[in-house]
């Protein structure tokens, strides 16, 4: 024991800051192979690429940090919302546009996360729920300034760095928001890889033993919460400059709903899972929803009780899990 | 100067119930003190009240004659009080290396690093090596801590603890739970902790109690009944009437 106080000389070599960043590279194939494959349908990939980013920043949440929320909208529509009126009224730059968004969502995720992070469960729940009302009400109210029911229609925005102007068919926008999804992806990999990404890990587990190493967990889960917002910030403004409208509909309580089932139905905690599930929710949501509009939630239904019995671990697990069947047998 | 934990007429109360009651215990390094009594004597709330998750109604807590009273429970293990819990807490999704890291990072004053990895720091990296060498745990270093046997997590925890390199460490009941062929583990590891820190052994477990403490404080409804050495305590006749039932001695 006494062989604690003296570590011997360490030959060990640090790993690289990024680590191993090959399923980076096949998003970044498959969006490729997408633009090509589905040319006409590069406004649906698109609405499936902001969700992703949507729902990244609600793993980095209740994936890694076990923090389950139902108003992780209000971080998403207070992000549209701020990237809109400053598209309308300041700049119509974009990046700055995104910029903007996530400040508004890293505030608004400050502010709500120093109240509800001091609470858990079923009261945490509800009041995250109740942040959200409370700031579609807010928005509804002051027509003055988000156009109320109205909405805020008419947001444009300038080209992406002065030479990539937005497009009709929509090429444009969704090679925007690609590249936002890849930097976001790079930004969470190195966050979920650091000393802070584990530590999240360790709250998720167990918030009292955590305690009884010295950390301040009520601060760490303020600080990824924040850093949640702003990436459901972005979400929000993508979402505005894309679509150029932000309706009172980004703080639906469905929204909210909807983020949990896709990160649920991929696997949480695995960043990768967050992107299968958005990508397998919309495009289900999608074709059941042509096929039988009334009744395409028994559809997605169906697939997260499935899911949820058969890949406890989200659909991300499945290749896993069909190896080690395919061993067994 | 004082020197290890002194604690002073450190009493408790939930309203009328007062749990701890004028408690004078001192703790210089290197001792091994067991804090035995029957369920509901209030040893866990004593733990709890030196850990900080409790706040005492009064009294004061010094450590190396600082007064730690004040500090919040994470502040008091940055002050070198660490502890194991009765049940076994750990992170049971992570791996064995991992629970380690986790300890040694923040003590490092690294653990809100964001721009940086959290494995293949070398300094880390050796510390854990060390401690897994030290608990023979190196052959499960890489398995999730659920999918080990009790025992084997209790070692586990134990060596988590360390990984903070505290002043004062307190063991709540270390063995509880332990299968009695893999106490033995538990036993040894005790014996080998550092012989510079001190420990308290919160334990029902009188034949490890004798094998490991050179000091027992026998504590009654919140108030310390006897202190001494396993001979002064077992030759006493109410603990032999209330606690021992007459079988050692």
């Amino acid at each position: 024991m006494t062989d604690l106080v003296t570590p011997r000389v360490s030959t060990r070599r640090a790993i690289p800051l990024f680590g191993s960043l090959w399923p980076i590279a096949i998003v970044i194939l498959a969006a490729f192979a997408a633009f090509f494959l589905f040319p006409y349908d590069l406004a649906f990939l698109t609405r499936i690429v902001i969700m992703m980013v949507f729902v990244l920043s609600f793993d980095l949440i209740l994936g890694y940090a076990g923090i389950a929320t139902l108003g992780h909208a209000a971080m998403y529509g207070c992000g549209a919302y701020a990237a809109g009126l400053f598209a309308l009224h300041i700049s119509p730059d974009p990046l700055v546009g995104l910029l903007i968004g996530a400040t508004a969502g890293a505030l608004i995720g400050w502010a709500s996360g120093l109240v509800l992070l001091r609470t858990h469960g079923m009261t945490l729940l509800i009041i995250s729920i109740a942040v959200t009302m409370v700031l579609q009400e807010a928005a509804s109210k002051a027509r003055w300034l988000t156009g109320g029911a109205d909405g805020l229609p008419g947001i444009s925005v300038s080209p992406i760095l002065g030479f990539f102007e937005f497009d009709f068919v929509g090429q444009v926008a969704f090679i925007y928001s690609v590249c936002v999804l890849v930097a976001v992806l790079v930004l969470c990999h190195v966050l979920v890889s650091s000393p802070f990404g584990l530590a999240l890990r360790g709250i998720k587990n167990s918030a009292s033993r955590m305690r009884a190493i010295g950390t301040p967990v009520y601060r760490r889960k303020v600080t990824v919460y924040t850093i949640a917002g702003a990436i459901a910030g972005i979400a929000g403004a993508l979402a505005a400059q894309v679509t150029g409208l932000v309706g009172l509909e980004v703080f639906n309580f469905s929204l909210s709903a909807d983020v949990m089932v896709m990160l649920i139905l991929g696997g949480a905690g695995r960043l990768y899972g967050a992107l299968i599930g958005t990508l397998i929710f919309m495009t289900v949501h999608h074709v059941a929803a042509s096929i039988d509009p009334f009744n395409w939630l028994f559809v997605i239904g169906f697939m997260l009780l499935v899911v949820v019995f058969a890949l406890p671990d989200g659909l991300v697990s499945l290749p896993a899990r069909l190896v080690r069947f395919l061993r067994r047998a | 100067m004082a020197q290890g934990l002194a604690i002073n007429g450190l009493s408790k109360s939930f309203g009328g119930l007062q749990v701890a009651q004028n408690l004078n215990v001192s703790l210089p390094p290197g001792s091994r003190t067991a804090l035995i009594g029957p369920n509901g004597a209030g040893k866990t709330t004593f733990a709890n009240l030196i850990t900080g998750v409790l706040q005492p109604t009064s009294g004061s807590i010094l450590l190396d004659g600082k007064d730690i009273g004040n500090l919040s429970e994470a502040g008091r293990v940055r002050a070198g009080i660490a502890k194991t819990f009765q049940i076994t807490n750990l992170f049971r999704d992570l791996t064995v290396r991992e629970n380690l890291r986790l300890p040694i990072l923040e003590r490092k004053g690294l653990s809100s690093s964001i721009f940086s990895r959290a494995d293949g720091r070398p300094g880390v990296e050796d510390e854990i090596d060390q401690l897994l060498r030290s608990f023979n745990l190196s052959p499960l270093a890489d398995r999730q801590v659920r999918s080990l046997a009790y025992g084997h997590q209790r070692l586990v925890e134990l060596a988590l603890t360390l990984a903070l390199k505290p002043k004062i460490l307190i063991l709540d009941e270390p063995a509880a739970g332990v299968p009695s062929t893999e106490s033995h583990l538990i036993v040894e590891a005790i014996k080998r902790l550092p012989s510079d820190l001190s420990v308290l052994i919160i334990e029902h477990d009188m034949q490890l109690v004798f094998e490991v403490a050179d000091r027992i404080i026998v504590l009654v409804s919140g108030a310390v009944l006897i202190e001494g050495t396993a001979e002064e305590v077992t030759a006493d006749l109410r603990v032999r009437r209330l606690y021992l039932g007459g079988v050692h001695g």
